[in-house]
């Protein structure tokens, strides 16, 4: 309990990336999905970090993966947000049941 | 001994959140849950003593995403009630631990080279020099701005007023 070691972080890092997974496929607001996929996103990034600390200690390739993660991750919220304001704006709803209009 | 505490504290909170962004039925109190967990994981940051990436997280994640998913959650405000899930919700669920459990597996199964050596104290510096310094990822840091700036560009494009 008392010794924190590079385990604690991974499996953490796997329980955020769970809940994220379980929310990005089972919620229908289409916000609350891209909530999801940002938890997602920094639970791997959680990862990165703690496998560059422990395993690389001097070297921080990890951290700047992390920053990259971090770089799309902005870029992704931005424009799917700009795409579910869009579909608001047609739609009047923001359902992912009901935008099925791509559906074949 | 205190950062064993610190690490604890952090990881039950960010998994409290974690789990109060996926269940709370308001989907404002939802985005605020986020926000708990984007803090928590900055102070995960700086346990494992990366400071530049923990003040990165609360800049970008608790400062301007946050911001962006509230402002698109007002915006949406009169259709959404709640958060309902939809009818995968079972079949999802034993997936997600059947995923946890591989995972956790493996990362008990495995044996990590774990070095000895104490993390560099304050990364911002070698961070720089591993960006920017010609055999680091100079590259990768133009891309970057590329991408965002096509992001930029798309989400002006596809969110404005026809």
């Amino acid at each position: 309990m008392t010794n924190i070691g590079l385990e604690h972080y991974l499996v953490l890092a796997s329980v955020l990336f769970c809940i994220g997974l379980y929310g990005a496929l089972t919620k229908r607001n289409a916000v609350i999905i891209l909530m999801s996929i940002e938890l997602m996103l920094n639970s791997v990034n959680i990862s990165l970090v703690a496998f560059s600390s422990y395993i690389v200690p001097l070297l921080l390739t990890g951290q700047v993966f992390a920053i990259f993660v971090m770089v799309v991750a902005a870029a992704e919220v931005a424009v799917g947000l700009a795409i579910v304001l869009a579909i608001f704006r047609g739609l009047a709803d923001i359902d992912a049941n009901n935008i099925n209009l791509m559906k074949w | 001994m205190g950062l064993a505490i610190a690490f604890w504290i952090m990881a039950v909170v960010a998994v409290v959140a974690a789990l109060g962004v996926v269940f709370l039925r308001n989907v404002f109190r939802a985005a605020l849950s986020l926000v708990l967990c984007f803090l928590t994981v900055a102070g995960l940051y700086v346990t494992l003593s990366a400071d530049f990436l923990a003040a990165v997280q609360i800049l970008v994640y608790v400062g301007a995403i946050s911001v962006l998913i509230i402002l698109a959650v007002m915006m949406t405000r009169e259709v959404q009630q709640g958060s309902p899930a939809n009818r995968l919700k079972l079949p999802v669920f034993i997936v997600a631990v059947v995923i946890l459990g591989i995972m956790v597996y493996t990362v008990m199964k495995t044996n990590w080279q774990v070095s000895a050596e104490a993390p560099l104290a304050p990364t911002t510096i070698p961070l720089a020099n591993k960006l920017f310094s010609e055999n680091g990822f100079v590259l990768p840091v133009e891309i970057a701005a590329v991408l965002l700036l096509a992001a930029i560009l798309g989400a002006i494009v596809i969110a404005r007023e026809k």
